[in-house]
This record gives structure tokens, C-alpha cells and sequence, in this order.
């Protein structure tokens, strides 16, 4: 298994045909509802199983902009599969697979399904090209407003190009995505960070709203010592360079990745793609307080990932200023806290570590901004607009940590949400602040 | 977009989509919830005198897996006064002018019934009438309904009677339960009627309890014959809709009825000959929301073929209909399997071994069933098409005989 190889079989026509027709078509069907952009399911599945494919792309993509990119990351066991009615007897329908051959069929056959809004003489800039900041330029070309993309990289797509590993989203498809949302018509500059190469009060007094979709920052350091060694890598950094072929020297055959996130299973099975015969997990806690999802750490161990448990790191110790062993203690987990287990100190040697322990917040962007934050989490009303009249904001940047992970679909449904208070705000006229 | 826009005899409507005179249009609550869903039409569950209905009244036919291939009722007209049913529709109207609103009809057979009802009713701004001589059960003890249908002589009076007072167009609703569906249906035209729609449903038992012997469905341990109706009936409606379309005694616009689901069931109506179709099994399946699919799916077919209206695939298909008596009988078709889809369930096999022609050799190597067809004795029936699950694995070919175009019946005169 390489990169470049989809965890994604295509379905055959035949198996689209039973697995649509099984589809009971429910009403108010639970799959829907557990859809965070309320995708109505039944209907697509229907236009499937009666031939109307363009139909059945159309339910989707109007619900979901990120619909092409969602058919392949979303956790869909904890959403719609989950939801399912068959999910009880270990059967539900393959939604994620009979969305990926409708929206497939889209980009094979390059049926244009959305034309945009008349005019209306208004103008957003949206900060950030992932999928929040595409799903609100998507619904606001649709309302007929003129949209600017400002985003930092080269190109567009967020995590969807840059973040989420290869085998599971092809550059390909975040790119096609993106386009799909350019070809409405949409200004897109790339290259331009917000706060540094363009200030904010420039975008303020050019636009009528502005929208931040920024995300989050990436893997916080540890704070050991040692963690400045070359071959001590972030997660993401780390991902992003295998997924753009950027350059990863010395990557060797002992990968050692802390943290125990869908994330850390993401650098794991890279890391293991990309040809390391020894790729281990070390988490501080046990294994049932993994926060991976459980099909993720499956799959993990189907990819000859190695699992250690209870083992804290303490520093990382080199030669040559390359990181050669990482030096952790053994823990237990007593009411909930992780406590050391003294004198249980050791040294593995590691020819690379991975450090995916979640993100950071972009706190600096959020000053620039003169927003409110708690902790770096952008603070918004209901409506999603940030503490300044005017200014939104929506996707990851909004993410507090809580039950669910951050996903591409939930940031898909909140740049719709964001479109339609833009909207309202600027046919109520108001100016911001 | 193509232009869904129709029009029945002059009973126009956004789109070519009604809900036939059944549950569904029971009430201006159901309605008004079908013309929000987007339905183009719909025809007022039958007024008349209100019966009392009885419980139960419905009945599925399930085919392995499937829920309601068929469905066979005893439900009879409406069961709520007229006035509150014209009320009704006055609000439906008001709210949804742009829609037909076609009010269905039965009275006994007297022409002061006929003319008060059909007076009464007109009152309210409806588009048309339906005269409902097909309810196959219950009324037809009465002397209504079927009773009417199934006699050509009842159905001219009664239509005369109402065309006699009637200011909007008139439909007659066929009973499929007679010998040959053109007869009515003249009678139809010979009365004056503006339209026919057909068919209503069709006798039927559904079953019977294998433990308490009880017939289904079951009222009190007993039941009556009902009316059959669903994607079972869609052959018989295609052929008798068909029948119509190309009966030069017939010549009305059709409304098609029976069996309509999806969109691919309303463009065979259409082709066939229908101008419009109505809906009520798969309504009552699945609720006022297919109306999405049919609409979109008959927009995107449409819009392939480059057809600007609806109207424009009218009949287009209907002379393709002939008798046995026309087909060349020298057309050859052969099967052929497609090596790389088989999935090798040798189902083919044993349907041409055992009730076609003996013609799939089936060898087995490497412990798999390997399928192929004998072309030379191949008489291309389609039994093997049809019978293999995987789309599209067996294709039927023509072949090329030699043997100029000829029919049974110019082979009889060449021979006499
Ligand atoms: C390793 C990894 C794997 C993941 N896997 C999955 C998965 O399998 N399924 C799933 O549903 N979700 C997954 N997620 C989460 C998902 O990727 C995010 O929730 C989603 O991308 C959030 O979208 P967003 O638009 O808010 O942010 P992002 O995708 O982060 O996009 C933000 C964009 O803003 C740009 N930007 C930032 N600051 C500025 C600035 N000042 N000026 C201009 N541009 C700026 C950035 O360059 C970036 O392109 C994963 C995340 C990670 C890190
Ligand atoms: C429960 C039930 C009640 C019906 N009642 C009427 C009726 O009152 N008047 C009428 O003209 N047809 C009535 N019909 C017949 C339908 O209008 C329609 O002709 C028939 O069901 C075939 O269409 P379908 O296959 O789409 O169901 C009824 C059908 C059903 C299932
Ligand atoms: S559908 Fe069920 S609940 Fe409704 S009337 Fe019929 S039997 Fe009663």
C-alpha cells in the first residue's frame, strides 16, 4: 500500500443497484438528521435507484458544498450509518459509498448543477479557503453577493488539501471541490495571510462583511526538552509534506507518534505508507480511552501500526542534532489522572517522532481580527457573527473541544449558516464595527 | 429547464403530475400539503352521497423483500358531506389557483342525481369533472361505479346527462374490469365526454390467513372482492391506455392512471399516449414527496434529449404498438454473455434449460460455472436477460439473416 492508494473502493453499478434498493426511504429519515448539513438521504439514495443521477447530486451538493470531499472523510459510523435503521442488525445502507458514486458521476461527467444569484451589489471577504470558507462563498454566490477568498497557501482547500492524508482524500478531489465553488464566479487570492501580508483594516473598509474561516494552527511543542531535534516532527507539517511530495529526510524505520487522536492513527499510517518497517502509538492512557475513532484504530491495526499504552514522554535525546532515542516513563491512570510510575523510566530508540497531540489556536490572526476568544476559540452568537458587528466566522476556528471532533462536514454546515447571516446582515444594512 | 406545463382537454396545470381520486385527496388538509409538495393537479376523492366505509379496507402484495408490488382496497367514495368537501376545495383553490382541481363524481343513475350533483359542485371554481365509473366494489352493488363501466350503453347516457349542465370539462374514468377498454371508451367520446382517464382498479382478492382462513383483508372474518392497483398494474394501464391512444373511435386526450411511480413510469404513459398521469399507490406508500422525483427526473430527462415541453413526447411512442399480425417475423436477436460481468450464479442456465430452448452450454473449470450461449439455436426469447441479476451481462444482438422484412400477414398473402 502506497500513499497514493484510495482506502475507497468504487462501487461496482451492481452493488449501487441492490444497496439503493434496499434503502427503505424513510421518512424524516434518522440518517438526515444525524447529517450535521442535512443531506436529505432517502431522497438521493431514491433518485439513485430510479436513474436520475443528476437529481440525486443535486440533493446532496445543495445540502453540502464539501459533498465530494464528506463521501470520503466523514466518520459516517458516528453519523448517518450510525443513524440508519439497519445499523441495529450491523447492516446499515453504505451511505458514504452511494454519495461518493453520485457525486463521482458529477465529476466524470462535469454536469454543472448551480448557477449564481443575480447581483446584488454587496461584497464579503472570506479568510481562509478550507471547508468552511468554500461552503459559505458557495451559498453566498448562490444569494448573488460578490465573494473574495483570501488564503495563506498556494491553494485552496484547507486541510482537504494540505491536511487530511492522501489514501483517505486525494489532492485531486479537495482541488475539484474548491473549483466547483471558483467556477460560481468567486475571486480567489492565494498566497495572502491576513494580519501579515494584508491587514485587516484594509479588508474592514473594503468589504461589507467579512468572514473567518481561518482554522486552527498547528501541533502544539510538548515543552521537553530535546523537542528541537531534527526528525521531531509535526503532525501536520509532517502530513502535508508527504501529501504535496515535499521533502521528509530521514524519516528511517523506527517512527515513534505521541498522541492517540485520529490525527496521531492519520501520521501513523502515513508514516507506515511511506515505508518504515517500525511505526508505534504512545498514549499515557489505556486503550479505552482512545479518542481515535474505533473503525480508525481498526484500520490502523490492519495497516501493521504497533500500540504501546501507558507510556509518557519525557524528553527526546540525539547525536548530530537528529533526534536517535526517545525517553519516556510508564504510567497508570488512577480516578481519571495520569500519574508516573517512578524509576520506570526507558529509552527507545526512534530515527523520527511525531508529535500529534492535537492543534493550536491562531491566536494572533484572532487579535488582528479584534475579536474575542476564549482559550483561542473565536467567540460567536447564534447566528455565528464574532463579538465585531460584521465580522463572522465559522469551521474550525469556532471549535470548542467537546464529544465531537472537528470535521469537515460540521464546518461544511456552519459556512452555510454563516452565508445566511451575512445575508441577512446585509440586507438589513447594518455596517460593521 | 423544459416546460413541464400541461394541459388535459383545456384543464391546464403546472406540470403533468395529478393525484388521482383516492385517499390522498381526501381532504383540503391534503391537498394543500400535496400542491406545497408541487403536485401540478389533483382529482377530489369522489363526491356523492357519503358512505360509511369499513375497517379494515387495504390490503399489500409484498414480493420477497419488497412492500406493496400491488395493493388491493374496499374503501369506497367519500365518507364526509359534500359541503365540507366543497369548502375545501374553494380554500385549495384560492391558495393554489395555478393547480387543477378536478372534482370526481358518482350519483346514481337518474339525470336529476346527475344534474343537481354536477350543479351543486360547479358552484366552487373547479377545472373539470371526473365521472367515476370504475370503483369496482361496494358501489357497483348499487348500481354505480363499475356498474356503469362495464356498460357502454349507461356510460353515453351519463355522460350526455352531465355535459348537459356541465361549464368545464368533463373526464371519464374507466373501469379496466370489461373485455376490451375501446368500447367504453367510445361510449365515452359518444356521450360527449372531453377526456378519458384510465384505468381504475382492477377485481382482485388479495389472500387468504393460512391459520384462520380468513380472506384478507379482513372485516369481522369476512371480506369482499376489492380494487387492485400499484406498480403490479402498470402493464395492464400501459396496454389499455395504448389501446385508446390508437383507436380512431376513441380520439380524446388520456389521463394515465395505474401504477405510476417514478418518472420513468409517467414518460411510458406519455409516450404510449397518455397527455397527463395520476398518482395514488405510491402516494400512499411514500407520501406527497415523490413529486421531487418525478419532476426532476422527467426535467433531466427532457433536457438530454433536447425536448423543450412535455407535450412534445406526447404519443410519441404510440405507433410503435402494432398487432402480433404486423411484427417481422424474420428480425433474428441472439444472446450473448458477457464474460467479464458474469457472476456465474448459472441462473440463465436453468431458466433455457428447463423452460426455453436448451441453448446456454455450462461447463465448469476450475471448480466455476463458465456460461455460454449457443447462438446457432438461440431463438432470442430474453428469458436469460431477464432473469440474470447483474445489468446489462447479457445483451440480446440482432443478427443479420439476409432475409428481407416480412410479416405474418404478408406471409399468408404472398401465399395465397
Ligand atoms: C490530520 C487531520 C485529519 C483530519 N481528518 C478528518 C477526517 O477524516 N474527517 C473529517 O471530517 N475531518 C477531519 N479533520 C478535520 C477537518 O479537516 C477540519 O475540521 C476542517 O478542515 C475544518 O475546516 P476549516 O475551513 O474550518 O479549516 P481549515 O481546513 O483548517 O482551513 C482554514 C484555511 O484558512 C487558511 N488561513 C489560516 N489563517 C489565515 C490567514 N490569516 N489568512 C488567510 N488564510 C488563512 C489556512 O491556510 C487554511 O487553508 C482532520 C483534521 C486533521 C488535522
Ligand atoms: C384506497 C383507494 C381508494 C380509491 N378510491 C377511489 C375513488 O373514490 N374514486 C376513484 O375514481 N378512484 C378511486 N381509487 C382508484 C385510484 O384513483 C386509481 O385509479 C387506482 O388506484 C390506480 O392508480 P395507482 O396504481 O396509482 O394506485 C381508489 C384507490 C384506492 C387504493
Ligand atoms: S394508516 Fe394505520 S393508523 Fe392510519 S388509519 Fe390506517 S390503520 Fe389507522
Amino acid at each position: 500500500m502506497t500513499l497514493g492508494d484510495s482506502i475507497h473502493k468504487p462501487l461496482s453499478d451492481m452493488e449501487v443497484s441492490i444497496e439503493a434498493n434496499r434503502c427503505l426511504y424513510c421518512y424524516d429519515a434518522p440518517c438526515m438528521a444525524a447529517c450535521p448539513t442535512h443531506i436529505d438521504v432517502a431522497s438521493f439514495i431514491n433518485n439513485i435507484a430510479t436513474g436520475n443521477m443528476k437529481g440525486s447530486a443535486h440533493d446532496i451538493l445543495l445540502a453540502n458544498p464539501m459533498g465530494a470531499s464528506c463521501a470520503r472523510v466523514c466518520p459516517t459510523d458516528e453519523l448517518c450509518e450510525g443513524a440508519c435503521v439497519y445499523h441495529a442488525d450491523d447492516t446499515p445502507i453504505r451511505i458514504g459509498d452511494l454519495q461518493r458514486y453520485s457525486i463521482d458521476w458529477v465529476m466524470r461527467t462535469g454536469t454543472k448543477l448551480f448557477t449564481a444569484g443575480k447581483p446584488t451589489g454587496k461584497s464579503v471577504a472570506i479568510v481562509g479557503g478550507g471547508p468552511a470558507g468554500l461552503s459559505a462563498a458557495r451559498d453566498l454566490r448562490l444569494l448573488g453577493h460578490a465573494v473574495t477568498i483570501f488564503e495563506a497557501h498556494t491553494q485552496l482547500g484547507g486541510l482537504n488539501t494540505y491536511g487530511i492524508v492522501p489514501f483517505r482524500l486525494s489532492t485531486e478531489v479537495a482541488l475539484w471541490e474548491a473549483q466547483q465553488v471558483v467556477d460560481l464566479g468567486v475571486d480567489v487570492r492565494t498566497g495572502v495571510r491576513i494580519g501579515e501580508d494584508l491587514s485587516v483594516a484594509s479588508l474592514l473598509s473594503e468589504y461589507d462583511a467579512l468572514v473567518l474561516a481561518c482554522g486552527m494552527g498547528g501541533v502544539p511543542p510538548l515543552g521537553l526538552p530535546g523537542e528541537e531535534l531534527a526528525g521531531v516532527w509535526d503532525a501536520l507539517d509532517f502530513i502535508e509534506r508527504a501529501k504535496t511530495g515535499g521533502e521528509i529526510p530521514d524519516l528511517g524505520n523506527h517512527v515513534a507518534v505521541i498522541g492517540a487522536g485520529n490525527t496521531a492513527i492519520d501520521a501513523l499510517t502515513c508514516a507506515k505508507r511511506m515505508g518504515s518497517d517500525h511505526v508505534t502509538m504512545y498514549y499515557r492512557r489505556g486503550e479505552s480511552e482512545m479518542t481515535a475513532y474505533e473503525f480508525e484504530y481498526t484500520f490502523a491495526k490492519q495497516e501493521g501500526i504497533e500500540f504501546r499504552f501507558f507510556c509518557l514522554p519525557v524528553g527526546f535525546h540525539g547525536t548530530n542534532n537528529h533526534v536517535r532515542e526517545a525517553e519516556f516513563v510508564r504510567t497508570e491512570v488512577r480516578d481519571g489522572s495520569v500519574m508516573r510510575i517512578a524509576g520506570s523510566e526507558f529509552r527507545e530508540p526512534v530515527s523520527a517522532v511525531i508529535r500529534a497531540i492535537g492543534q493550536s489556536r491562531l491566536v494572533q490572526t484572532l487579535q488582528a481580527f479584534g475579536i474575542d476568544s476564549d482559550g483561542g476559540v473565536v467567540r460567536v452568537d447564534d447566528a455565528l457573527q464574532t463579538t465585531r458587528p460584521g465580522v463572522f466566522a465559522a469551521g474550525d476556528c469556532i471549535y470548542e473541544k467537546g464529544s465531537r471532533e472537528a470535521m469537515v462536514v460540521e464546518a461544511a454546515q456552519q459556512g452555510k449558516t454563516v452565508a445566511q447571516s451575512v445575508h441577512t446582515h446585509l440586507l438589513t444594512g447594518a455596517a460593521h464595527g | 429547464m423544459a416546460n413541464l406545463a400541461s394541459s388535459l382537454a383545456g384543464i391546464t396545470s403546472p406540470n403533468p403530475f395529478w393525484l388521482a381520486s383516492a385517499p390522498p385527496t381526501n381532504s383540503g388538509y391534503q391537498v394543500l400539503r400535496a400542491f406545497e409538495a408541487g403536485w401540478g393537479g389533483v382529482v377530489w376523492k369522489t363526491l356523492g352521497t357519503p358512505i360509511t366505509n369499513v375497517s379494515s379496507r387495504f390490503a399489500g402484495f409484498d414480493y420477497k423483500q419488497h412492500r406493496m408490488v400491488g395493493m388491493n382496497n374496499i374503501e369506497l367514495i367519500t365518507d364526509r358531506p359534500l359541503q365540507d368537501n366543497l369548502l375545501e376545495i374553494r380554500a385549495c383553490k384560492k391558495a393554489f389557483p395555478d393547480r387543477a382541481i378536478v372534482a370526481s363524481l358518482m350519483e346514481v343513475c337518474e339525470q336529476k342525481a346527475w344534474h343537481e350533483l354536477v350543479k351543486r359542485v360547479q358552484e366552487e371554481a373547479i377545472d373539470g369533472f371526473e365521472l367515476n365509473f370504475g370503483c369496482p366494489h361496494g358501489m357497483s352493488e348499487r348500481g354505480m361505479g363499475a356498474a356503469v363501466g362495464q356498460h357502454p350503453d349507461l356510460i353515453a347516457q351519463v355522460t350526455e346527462w352531465v355535459k348537459e349542465v356541465a361549464r368545464v370539462p368533463v373526464i371519464v374514468k374507466l373501469t379496466p374490469n370489461i373485455t376490451d377498454i375501446r368500447e367504453p371508451a367510445r361510449a365515452a367520446r359518444l356521450g360527449g365526454a372531453d377526456a378519458v382517464s384510465m384505468i381504475n382498479t382492477i377485481n382482485s382478492l388479495m389472500g387468504v390467513d393460512l391459520g384462520t382462513w380468513n380472506p384478507i383483508p379482513n372485516v369481522d372474518g369476512m371480506s369482499s372482492h376489492g380494487g387492485y392497483c400499484g406498480p403490479a398494474v402498470k402493464p395492464i394501464a400501459l396496454n389499455m391506455v395504448n389501446c385508446c391512444a390508437r383507436d380512431s373511435g376513441v380520439n380524446l386526450p388520456i389521463s394515465g392512471i395505474g401504477g405510476v411511480e417514478t418518472w420513468q413510469d409517467a414518460v411510458e404513459f406519455l409516450v404510449l399516449g397518455a397527455t397527463n398521469v395520476q398518482v395514488c399507490t405510491a402516494v400512499m406508500h411514500h407520501g406527497f414527496r415523490i413529486i421531487d422525483q418525478l419532476i426532476s427526473g422527467l426535467n433531466g430527462y427532457l433536457d438530454e434529449r433536447g425536448i423543450a415541453s412535455v407535450t412534445g413526447i406526447i404519443g410519441a411512442a404510440s405507433s410503435k404498438v402494432t398487432t402480433w399480425e404486423n411484427l417481422n417475423l424474420n428480425y433474428a436477436i441472439v444472446a450473448q454473455i458477457d464474460q467479464e460481468t458474469c457472476i456465474h450464479c448459472s441462473k440463465c442456465y436453468i431458466a433455457c434449460e428447463d423452460a426455453a430452448h436448451q441453448c446456454i452450454d455450462r461447463t465448469i473449470v476450475d471448480g466455476v460455472a463458465m456460461l455460454r450461449i449457443d447462438q446457432d439455436h438461440c431463438v432470442g426469447c430474453n428469458l436469460c436477460m431477464m432473469v440474470c441479476p447483474v445489468d446489462n451481462c447479457i445483451e440480446m444482438l440482432a443478427v443479420d439473416n439476409g432475409l428481407p422484412a416480412e410479416s405474418w400477414k404478408q406471409r399468408v398473402e404472398r401465399n395465397t
